[in-house]
């Protein structure tokens, strides 16, 4: 292993400018001449805009100018869009509402965008939005989930009758149906997944930059995908075309999905800076933040499993309603479809699943990936009907667990929903976590806690995800609009220092360092020559960006493959230089050698040969630069067992995660002390939003939960220390055998939290988030 | 339209201010002090701790004006080299920041916290003292462990 | 933020006056509630009147057998003073625990009673010790001065110089905090002295909180 390299716990070269207040997130960007963007939002869920009059406000101090969606529409900018289709049960695409940025005659939720002001300070456009006077006719508005496709509800959008997106039908239903019919059992369980606001520490920003000269906008934005939201902005927006569209995702305050999707105030942005010919700056404050980011999650499902008598999982049926919000954002309509349904058999072999899922829109603000996916909803329902079917068969929920795993010796192992897992040893987590957990001492700890007037739980969770994003031919059969491979290029300079350019995004994740890593293992460059540059349209190479856990598992190897085309073309230029065949010439540690001579070069000489090439092999091209583009045979399936140990104060209410142990399986891991930091970071995600997180809104449509004074985040004295390990399988398509880390604690977490607190309190079931309130409620019911 | 003056990282500055301007739109927009946040509008997130005549606060809950003769201690007047403070290393070495978007705060919190509880401070005051700073990345597992260190590393 | 005047005043008569000639005036104290309110624009003061400069508000003393705190004391600064802390160790611990250290760095107790949100802590204190609230006017038994919620008895012009607090046998405060806020859900603040024993309950209610005698 070369030092700093592969496995290696090397301390982040990202870190020294975060930690003296020299990073440079896109707030912290001023231009010359730059003036301010406020936008005059919706303060009703619903409504028709009679008129806006913008008079009073154009001419208020400072107003540069004040724009609606009428000025949008003149200039031909296209409404935003969702990239994937999702065909409903009718044989029609999903239904997809024109979603301009700025509204054009109706409002549909609470934050919605009706104008923009631009001014010289932000406090002049905050003034003189005040003054933009705007006619609503209030409609009804529709919030709840469950009853949003109910006979006589309020319409909202006239291409979806009944609220309805789309009706999505997956698996052999007869065979599910007829499965139950001879079950010995059937567990089932009602439960909701709970409304998140995704909250990355840093608010949304843009800013926008024209040239005159070159007609060129430059737009900085709080992005995890630069080139996406280029393409999306020049190819169905009409912004620019892509060679005058720059779009620079500089340090990014965090990502969590997101700032994935292409939003409303980014296009009108990338717009106003050329219309008023002005730089124009946009900072998201946090209300604004909570009523206009896409949010999370947010479903109503029906679960049930039909077992034998010995507890195997013979069939499952899943009827899940999702919240989709007002407009359809980004990727929107996949994620209660196929990174849901496509998870649902988790870890078992559970040989039949069937699942309707009806995707629904409501007056609140779009819903959209949120850390996960998809995957902790499925997650979330699936290992809590286990856990519900372990109580009804009398089994505990490790061996009920046991006896339905996928074998270790299955794998490649083909789901009854699409996913073919590549690797896996589940009880080897399993055995692991109980071992870390010691989950045979827990009814002593019960026993003591009992004592003590307190109710001690313990909840386990053995999930499955499908992530490191990508295959192509599959998301496209699948009906992305984009392909999902990554891109890199790794540069020598002459005088041998790296640089290497990803596609992917770094938003917290480190990939300065763990990047660095995989060139200092395979080029023996040392770390500190090496510099991984991202998020900047005009430095890189196209990329896909990073969510879904994929930076490494896709983006990773792409860096590598391009790392292999520098050594071959090492060779050739080293064996003229050292006067020896090609065949000849081995590379190791950084060196390439004439086999069993002393005779050597360093690559560092090689790259300075190539650029000047004085003496160099005839026919080759000078240069020591490569490119490689990456895309995998299939996603990768990270998998694990959590246990969560909790006590409950049956007199307030109050839980305390007393023990948290992670077993997970990632594959070969880079820098483990990355690796450890993604799993505390999802933990306390997924632990935010089975105890703590739920985002409300009132039957008006009105955002009751939109500051930190209402919406409850995860804070230090919330979580304890964790118990972190690891159960490593070999992913065969992953040329670096890796599988992906960033989302996993969020995937399996609140089910382990939620089977501690049932378990503890001997219910059936408490609906996230479990809040004092909520599981006194229970314990007294309870008992 | 007010001037201010005050000293910020042991430099003798002033500005010109609106009687609404707040401290933390003083660092950032008059002396381009970028390393202080805005996370929040209800002084939760703590992502714009400073230290004012060496007490932590939120610089987006006082007026510049307010600050108007004190003394005030930011994020990047820690370290005026490559050496970082005791506490900025902790965090390095311990991996206590990821986006580092929260992390100029947390460190200004972490360093009032040891200056208030000594270097032995344990994990659940630490993690109680830090209820005014929010993270999503960490999980604050690692903030904890880096706070417990640096405080070590400060001695006293 | 609304754009309004601020004006620094060292003296309680200034502040007086300068309250007098504004229009819609406003004493700042701490100010951990007001800028926050007046950043969502949710109030839009004419003038906001600094009382940061005015010592005579700040510090606390022993006065016989009650301890004085200034209007200005800072909670960090009641929390870590060691003659509340062996007077009434639990007013010492309640102030502690207002929202987080660099709140407490900034939140003052005259600020937190004059602004009497339903949910915080200190009025709970002062009425179960039978404190005595001092103006620039009078004094007011801390009985008599919360009459609504975010009201007080204090008149426009009126601000708060001191509290005063009889020491007590023996006393404390628990709260049960909202998980988002950190407010006071609930806060009860027992206080004994003699054969009484006080029981204030702090959020919960509007206001009227609070008072009960056992």
């Amino acid at each position: 292993m070369a030092e700093n390299g592969i496995g290696a716990n090397v301390r982040r070269k990202e870190d020294h400018r975060f930690l003296t207040g020299k990073g440079n997130y896109t707030d912290d960007l001023n231009v010359a001449g730059q003036t301010h963007a406020y936008f005059v939002r919706s303060p009703h869920a619903h409504a028709t805009i009679n008129s806006v009059d913008t008079s009073a406000a154009a001419a208020a101090e400072g107003v540069v100018a004040v724009l609606t969606g009428d000025d949008l529409a003149a200039d031909g900018i296209g409404p935003l869009i969702c990239g994937v289709n999702v065909t409903s049960d009718d044989g029609e695409p999903h239904r997809a509402p024109v979603h301009s940025a700025l509204a054009q005659g109706k409002v549909n939720y609470v934050g919605d965008h009706v104008a923009v002001v631009i001014a010289e300070t932000l406090a002049q456009a905050k003034d003189a939005a005040e003054k933009v006077e705007v006619d609503y006719g209030i409609l009804p508005a529709v919030t709840a989930t469950a009853s949003a496709a109910d006979e006589g509800q309020q319409q909202i959008h006239d291409v979806a009758p009944n609220n309805i997106c789309y009706n999505w039908p997956f698996g052999d239903k007869e065979a599910v149906d007829a499965a139950f019919e001879s079950a010995h059992k059937i567990s089932s369980l009602d439960l909701i997944n709970n409304r998140m606001v995704t909250n990355a520490m840093e608010p949304r920003a843009a800013v926008g930059e024209y040239n005159s000269g070159t007609e060129e906008i430059t737009l900085h934005l709080t992005t995890q995908n630069p080139h996406v939201h280029r393409l999306v902005m020049s190819a169905f927006n009409q912004l620019a075309p892509e060679h005058k569209l720059r779009v620079v995702g500089p340090d990014v305050g965090g990502g969590f999905g997101v700032k994935i999707f292409v939003y409303a105030e980014e296009l009108v942005v990338g717009w106003a800076c050329r219309k008023v010919n002005r730089p124009v700056k946009w900072t998201s404050d946090r209300t604004e933040a909570f009523l206009a980011d896409a949010h999370g999650r947010d479903h109503v499902a029906h679960a049930e499993m039909a077992l034998d008598e010995n507890g195997k999982f013979l069939a499952m049926r899943v009827n899940t309603t999702a919240n989709l919000g007002a407009y359809l954002s980004t990727f929107a309509t996949m994620v209660p479809s196929y990174l849901y349904a496509f998870l649902l058999a988790g870890q078992y072999s559970t040989p039949l699943i069937y699942s309707e899922v009806k995707a629904v829109f409501t007056n609140t603000a779009p819903v959209d990936a949120c850390r996960g996916a998809g995957r902790p909803e499925a997650t979330f329902l699936l290992e809590r009907l286990v856990d519900v079917c372990a109580e009804d068969m009398g089994l505990d929920p490790a061996e009920i667990r046991r006896r339905n795993f996928i074998p270790v010796d299955a794998f490649p192992y083909q789901t009854p929903v699409v996913q073919c897992y590549d690797s896996g040893d589940y009880n080897a987590a399993l055995d692991k976590a109980l071992a870390l957990a010691d989950y045979d001492g827990f009814a002593g700890r019960a026993e003591e806690a009992k004592s003590r007037g307190k109710r001690r739980g313990i909840g386990l969770s053995s999930y499955v995800e499908a992530c490191g994003i990508a295959p192509s031919q599959a998301v496209g059969q699948l009906g992305a609009g984009v392909g999902l491979w990554e891109s890199a290029q790794v540069r020598f300079n002459p005088t041998g220092n790296v640089q290497v350019f990803t596609g992917t995004h770094s938003h917290g994740q480190g990939h300065e360092t763990t990047f660095a890593q995989l060139v200092t293992e395979q080029l023996g460059v040392p770390i500190e020559n090496i510099e991984v540059i991202h998020g900047d349209t005009a430095k890189t190479q196209f990329g896909m960006g990073t969510y879904g856990s994929r930076s490494l598992a896709v983006g990773g190897v792409a860096i590598a493959k391009a790392c292999e085309k520098l050594i071959e073309k090492g060779k050739k230029i080293a064996a003229h230089a050292l006067e020896a065949a090609e065949g000849d010439i081995e590379f190791a540690d950084g060196n390439f050698i004439v086999a069993g001579t002393d005779k050597a070069m360093n690559i560092a000489e090689v790259a300075f040969n190539a650029y000047v090439p004085h003496s160099y092999p005839e026919g080759l091209e000078p240069g020591f630069d490569e490119n490689a583009f990456f895309d995998p045979m299939n996603f990768s399936f990270p998998a694990g067992t959590h246990i969560c140990e909790v006590e409950v104060d049956p007199d307030t209410g109050e839980v305390e995660i007393v023990k948290y142990s992670a077993v997970d399986d990632f594959g070969k891991l880079i820098n483990p002390m990355i690796v450890e930091g993604q799993v505390h970071g999802g933990i306390v995600h997924g632990v935010g939003q089975a105890l703590l997180e739920g985002c409300q809104y009132d039957t008006d449509g009105q955002l009751v939960t939109a500051s930190y004074m209402d919406y409850a985040m995860p804070r230090a004295d919330n979580v304890p220390s964790f118990d972190v390990d690891y159960a490593p399988t070999n992913p065969p398509h992953n040329p670096l055998g890796v599988k992906g880390c960033g989302e996993a604690g969020a995937i399996g977490a609140p089910p382990a939290v939620i089977n501690a607190i049932t378990n503890a309190l001997g219910i059936k079931h408490i609906d996230m988030p479990a809040t004092p309130e909520n599981v006194w409620r229970a314990a007294q019911s309870a008992g | 339209m007010l001037t201010v003056s005050m000293k910020v990282n042991e430099q003798a500055v002033s500005g010109e201010v609106e009687d609404r301007t707040l401290l933390v739109e003083f660092l950032r927009e008059n002396l381009r002090l970028t390393g202080t946040h805005v996370g929040c509008d209800t002084s939760q997130c703590g992502a714009c701790v400073v230290h004012v005549d060496g007490a932590s606060v939120k610089s987006c809950t006082m007026l510049a004006v307010q600050a108007d003769g004190c003394d005030v201690t930011t994020i990047e007047g820690l370290t005026n080299g490559a050496e970082l403070h005791p506490m900025q290393q902790a965090f390095k070495d311990n991996h206590g920041l990821q986006c580092g978007f929260c992390t100029p705060g947390m460190v200004m919190s972490a360093i009032d916290i040891v200056n208030r509880n000594g270097s032995g401070v344990d994990e659940a005051t630490v993690r109680k003292e830090l209820e005014g700073n929010i993270c999503r990345c960490t999980g604050y597992h690692n903030i904890v462990k880096a706070v417990q260190a640096g405080a070590k590393n400060m001695g006293g | 933020m609304y754009n309004f005047s601020y004006q620094k005043v060292t003296s309680v008569d200034d502040a007086v006056e300068a309250m007098q000639k504004a229009d819609d005036g406003k004493f700042v104290a701490g100010g951990q509630t007001m800028l926050p309110t007046m950043k969502h624009r949710l109030a839009s003061p004419s003038d906001v009147i600094d009382l940061g400069g005015i010592e005579d508000l700040k510090g606390i003393c022993m006065d016989g057998d009650a301890i004085s705190i200034g209007a200005m004391t800072t909670h960090a600064e009641v929390a870590a003073s060691s003659d509340v802390q062996s007077a009434i160790p639990a007013l010492a611990k309640l102030a502690g625990n207002i929202g987080d250290p660099a709140v407490r760095n900034r939140g003052t107790i005259g600020g937190s009673i004059a602004n009497n949100d339903p949910a915080a802590d200190y009025p709970a204190a002062v009425i179960a010790l039978g404190a005595t609230v001092k103006t620039n006017k009078r004094e007011i038994a801390g009985d008599e001065f919360f009459t609504g919620m975010f009201e007080t008895a204090l008149e426009e012009d009126e601000l708060i110089t001191s509290i005063s607090f009889p020491k007590t046998e023996a006393a404390a405060y628990m709260k049960f905090e909202n998980p988002a806020s950190r407010y006071a859900i609930v806060g009860v603040f027992v206080a004994k002295s003699g054969d009484e024993v006080k029981v204030v309950v702090t959020g919960a209610t509007a206001c009227e909180h609070r008072g009960m005698r056992l």
